[in-house]
Order: structure tokens, then sequence, then C-alpha cells
């Protein structure tokens, strides 16, 4: 089927609810309304109210009774309107979504999908266009997902409905309705864990992930550019063999993320080429991101998330190293 | 005009008073003397593993702890009232509980000893591990009971927090929760008084706790949470009715020692109210009870205790000998190890960093 990745994802969800009795989705308009952006559409109508739950407006007991119910086997996905809000739940994620299996060495553990939609560049209020990836990687314990397209977006649920530890589902609001590609219609899986090679090339590299993959591909398309270019895909844990070997492979490395650039994802993507491929690579490795501030109003995003006039002059400047 | 729409009230149940007189018409009838027997070697019990991982702790043998003393009427009085199927989420203070459901003892002291490998609880035990940030354990405890629900089973969720729990948001938002959906849920609030250093009194304007439950929609009772009858009552009949919604049950106790073996009560309170709360101890009560029915006498006291105390030295013993290894700590994370974490492990094992 052509579909955009809303439309990948409420059927990834349907299939994984028909294999999976115990799954239950819960979280703020998801019932009737369908999620503030359709993702669960028709399933309330198709699986139920028990299933699907039209919950209170509190966030933190959304992420802690998912945490109570994947401990008495069922296997929850919260949905949090918009990745803003989950700071009212990030305590239940940090302490205990993330440490439940350590904490128990093994003897609980919580299989769980925290959706939530990230990122800006369509025109919201404040607090609406977060970027968290990096909080939610440092927590330690929680394995974090960005798909770009609507194919990853529908294989990286599979696949995680299908695994025993939380996983944070990070849904790009951009990418939501921005194209359609043809996803098959059955059931499949994208591997957790493993980065993407969305274009092959020699001269350098660009590690990136979310909705910056569909912007560093159209300037490396227009430009001509010979370039691999990486989507991360999964953000915790790293695909460090991927990038590495492309790092190595090109000898010029750039990162670019929507987030804000400090303490962000590029830095830690930055430090382990630095320690594992340094004498491989013939230039410095740039970083490039939002500005190191909070997300602005929407009168201001423009001058903010990253766009490729700004990509295309980092590439000019990596590779005139 | 101008009419009431909402009107409430909350009780308070006492059935065994301070000298351990009875309230005949509130004893609950199923409880033999056996089972009161029972009970009281439960608390006796739970005090006597306090005390041994206090002194633990002194030694260096233990990690910071949390003391029950005082509290046993309130935890062993709500566990007796639970059935093996029924489901148990703490606090970091419910020792008593862990004991009266059986936990494994010298699990128990791993714990304490500073290794989680203690928090293997064992199928069926039906509870989930110590939860420290304050109230964070009471929306897990929401969603255990809506997963019973879900299944059909007649399971019911017992949980447990403190007069300090009752301010957090977590406490809220479970309250209206389990509500909202009619959740086969106990809240037990052990208000001992102090949180740390703040008095009931500073966590809210309400009269009681209990009353917290009624803006959630949710019935609610006081006890005197040093009468282990009238906990165990109140339990009970909560469990008895849950299948129709939750209930919150604020148990009256006192802290009578430090909140952890790191602080210093005498800081903020003063010596006359301990020496008050004592003479209201849990265990005296129902000693003078069941001696004043013939139930118990000197000869039992002393055997009992020579009991609990090989029992707690034996699981001591048998802690002790646990040995650690790292693996634990770097292969739980996930179901599977991923690269970076073995890489991470590795470099600890072959330098020898852990020596």
């Amino acid at each position: 089927m052509q579909a955009n990745m809303v439309l990948a994802l409420n059927n990834a969800i349907e299939l994984c609810m028909n294999e999976n009795n115990s799954m239950v989705l819960l979280g703020e308009d998801i019932g009737i309304d369908g999620g503030v952006f359709r993702v669960t559409d028709g399933l309330l109508q198709k699986f139920g109210e028990k299933r699907v739950i039209d919950t209170p407006l509190a966030e933190s007991s959304i992420i802690g009774t998912s945490i109570g119910m994947a401990l008495g086997g069922l296997h929850p996905v919260p949905e949090i309107q918009f990745a803003g809000f989950s700071y009212l739940a990030f305590s239940q994620a940090v302490t205990h979504a993330a440490r439940y299996r350590s904490r128990t060495r093994s003897k609980m553990y919580l299989p769980m999908i925290i959706r939530m939609p990230v990122g800006g560049g369509v025109k919201t209020l404040e607090l609406h266009s977060e970027s968290p990836e990096a909080m939610y990687s440092n927590a330690q314990g929680l394995i974090v997902v960005e798909p770009s397209t609507p194919y990853d977006a529908k294989g990286l649920f599979i696949k995680a409905s299908r695994m025993k530890d939380p996983v944070v589902f990070l849904e790009p609001t951009k990418l939501y309705r921005l194209f359609k590609q043809e996803v098959p219609d059955d059931m499949y899986e994208v591997e957790i864990g493993k980065a993407r090679t969305a274009n092959e090339g020699d001269d350098f590299s660009i590690i990136t992930y979310g909705t910056m993959v569909n912007v560093v591909q159209s300037v490396i398309e227009k430009r001509k550019l010979s370039a691999d270019v990486i989507d991360l895909r999964t953000i915790n844990p790293l695909d460090e063999d991927t990038i590495i070997e492309s790092a190595k492979k090109t000898g010029k490395v750039l990162i670019v993320q929507e987030a804000p650039l400090s303490f962000g994802v590029g830095a830690e993507v930055a430090a382990r080429i630095a320690e594992k491929a340094m004498y491989e690579l013939d230039a410095p490795i740039l970083r490039l991101g939002a500005p190191s501030l909070p997300y602005p109003f929407p009168g201001y995003e423009n001058y903010y998330v990253p766009n490729e006039k700004k990509i295309s002059a980092y590439i000019d400047r990596l590779l005139s190293m | 005009m101008i009419n009431d729409v909402f009107k409430a009230d909350i009780k308070y149940m006492q059935v065994m008073d301070e000298s351990g007189n009875i309230d005949g018409e509130l004893f609950p009838k199923e409880l033999t003397d056996n089972m009161l027997i029972e009970i009281y070697r439960q608390m006796n019990f739970a005090r006597s593993v306090d005390a041994k991982v206090l002194s633990l702790q002194r030694q260096g043998r233990a990690a910071t702890y949390a003391p029950l003393l005082g509290q046993e009427a309130t935890q062993i009085g709500s566990a007796y009232a639970m059935r093996k199927d029924d489901f148990f989420v703490p606090n970091f203070r419910q020792h008593g509980v862990y004991l009266a459901r059986k936990f494994p003892l010298d699990l128990f002291f791993l714990y304490w000893r500073g290794f989680e490998e203690g928090n293997a609880i064992p199928v069926g035990f039906n509870g989930t591990p110590v939860t420290v940030p304050v109230s964070t354990q009471l929306p897990h405890a929401a969603g255990l009971a809506y997963s019973y629900k879900y299944k059909g089973l007649s399971s019911t969720v017992v949980t447990y927090v403190g007069d300090g729990g009752t301010s957090e948001g977590d406490f809220a938002e479970s309250l209206n929760f389990s509500g909202v959906f009619k959740l086969p849920l106990i809240f037990i609030i052990e208000n001992n008084q102090w949180a740390i250093s703040e008095s009931r009194k500073k966590q809210t304007a309400a009269g009681t706790l209990a009353q917290k439950a009624i803006a959630a929609g949710i019935d609610s009772i006081q006890v005197d949470g040093n009468d282990a009858i009238a906990v165990y009552k109140a339990t009970k009949d909560a469990i008895e009715k849950s299948a129709s919604g939750p209930m919150v049950i604020e148990c009256i106790t006192y802290r009578m020692t430090m909140h952890t073996t790191s602080d210093d009560p005498s800081k903020y309170r003063d010596q006359s109210e301990v020496d008050a709360w004592k003479r209201r101890d849990p265990i005296i009560r129902l000693s003078l009870y069941l001696r004043s029915k013939g139930l118990w006498n000197d000869d039992n006291e002393s055997e009992m205790h020579n009991a609990h105390a090989k029992q707690i030295d034996d699981a001591v013993a048998k802690a002790e000998t646990f040995k650690p290894n790292p693996k634990s700590i770097f292969e739980n994370v996930f179901e599977f190890t991923p690269n970076i974490l073995k890489d991470e492990e590795q470099e600890g094992i072959s330098n020898n960093f852990w020596q």
C-alpha cells in the first residue's frame, strides 16, 4: 500500500493488536478522536474501550500505569500527546521504566512502547516541538527509536512490539504526512539497534536521523554529491559499527540533528568517532544542530530548525578542510 | 437558590484499645485465636528483623535502611488480610508486609546489604521490589489492578504510601485513575506522622488524609493503625468489595524511630512525643489481649524470640556468603546486551579495574 507515516503506524498498531491480545493502548484523546494526529484512528471501534483507553489528563500516571500493566502481563502502548508533555512523566520513565529489569536482575521486565510526536517545523504552540531523544537515551535502560520513513515506522513498531523492554518511540510530527511510500501490507520487522544507510557515496559521511534525513538527502541529490547518509533510526543503543565503518571509509564526517547542539546525540556520535576512527579522518568532525536555546515560538522557527542552506554550507566547510 | 450538592464524612475505626480491650461488635468473627497468635508472631518477627538490619547497618554490614519500628500493626494486619493471589506494591518501609508474605529472609538481608540480587522475587510471591521515589509506585499499582481486571482475575492489589506521599502528584493521579476505571485496588496510607522532619501538619490543610479519596469518588476510612485487628478488618472488608472499586484506608500510626539510618529525629521532634506513642505500642496491646485470654505466656514469648533469633541468624549467614559478580549489572539492562555495554564490561574485566 501507499502510506504516509500516520497510516503506516496505524496499520502497524492494528496488526500488532491482532497478533497480541495483551496489547492495550492508552493516552489522551486516542479513542474516539483517534489521537490528535489520528495515528490511532478507528482502533477504538475495532478493539473496544478495554484495549483503547482514553485516560484522564495525567501524563505521569499514563506512563506509571503502563508500567504496572506491563508488570501485570499486558503489553501497553502509552501515547504522550506531545513530547513536551512527557516531562511530566519523565520521572516514571527514568526512575522505573528504565530500571525495572536491572533492579530485579531480569526477574521483572517491562514490555511497553511509549509513543510520542517529536520535533518542530509545523508552527505549533510552545512545548509542541521538542526533541528529547538525548534525554531519554541518557536515562540508560530505555531503547529510543526515531523513524524517518513510513516503511521504517511500521517495521520498527512491529519489532518494538516483540521486544520485552521499554521502547521510547519518537514520531517526527513533520514527517507524519510529509510523503508517502510503498509499505508492505503484511507484518515485517526493522531491526532495532541498526542504522540504515540511506545513501552510499565516497567523499564524506553525514550521520543524521528523524526529520533531518530527508533534508540532508535533498541537498545531496540537488548538488549531486557522493556521500554516505546514515539514518540512525535507533538512537539508543547506538549502531556504533555502521557509524565507525562509514567514518573510516570516507574520512570526513558531518553530524546533523534537529535538536539543539549542546549535549546532544551528535556529541555522543562525534566522541565515538573521535575515539575509534581519529587516525582515519582527514578533517575535524563537524556537528550541525539547532542553536543551544529553548525551542522558539513559531514566529522564529525558521531561524532555529536546521535547513538545506545551513546543511549545504556545513558540507562546503567540511569539504574545504 | 443554593443547595448542598455533595456531602461526605470520614469514619474512624478502632477494634482493640491500648489496654487490649476489644469492641465485640466490630471484632471479625473469622479471626480465630490461632490467627491472632500468628499475627502477634509476625509482628514480633518484623520487629526483630528490623532491629537486626539496624544493628548490621551500624556495623557496616548493611546499606542505608528505613526502619519500620512502631508500624507493625499496620503492615502485618493488612498483609494478613490479603489472599495469596492478591498483589502488593510497597514503598520502601513495608518490610513487615514482605515478611508476613514469606519473602525469603536471606534475600531480604541481601537486598539491604546493597545487592539487588535480593530482588529476585520468587514466582508467586505477588509483590514488587522496594520503590524509593515517594508515591511513584502508586500508578504501578493502578496498572497492575487494570491488568487483573482486564484478564478477568479476582485478585486485588494492595499498595502502600506514607503521609508525605499523599502530597505527591502520583498519589492524586492514581486515586483518580483507579476511581475512573473502578479498579480492584486498595491504598493503605501509613500515616506515621512524619515525612523525615516534616510533620503531618506540613503536608496538607486537610483534616484527614482519608478524605483525599473523596474527590476521586473513592470510599475511604481511617483506622487506628496500631490496632492490628482494626487494620486487618478494614483491609479484609475492602478486599471483599474490591470488585466494585478502589478503597483508601488511612492507618494512624507512628514512626517510633529515625526515618533512615542517616537521620537524627532529635533535631526535629521531642522525646515526649515519642514516649506518648510508646504507650500505644501495637505489639504491647495485642500481647495484653492474648495474655488476658490465656493464649500467651512468658514461656511462649521466650520460645518465640529464640526461634526468631535462630531464623534470622541463619538467613544473615546465608546472605553474607553472597559474592558479587559485575556481570549481573551489565547484563540485565535489556533482554540483550548492546555492544557498547559489552565493551565497557570487557574493559573492566580485562584490565582488572574492579580489583
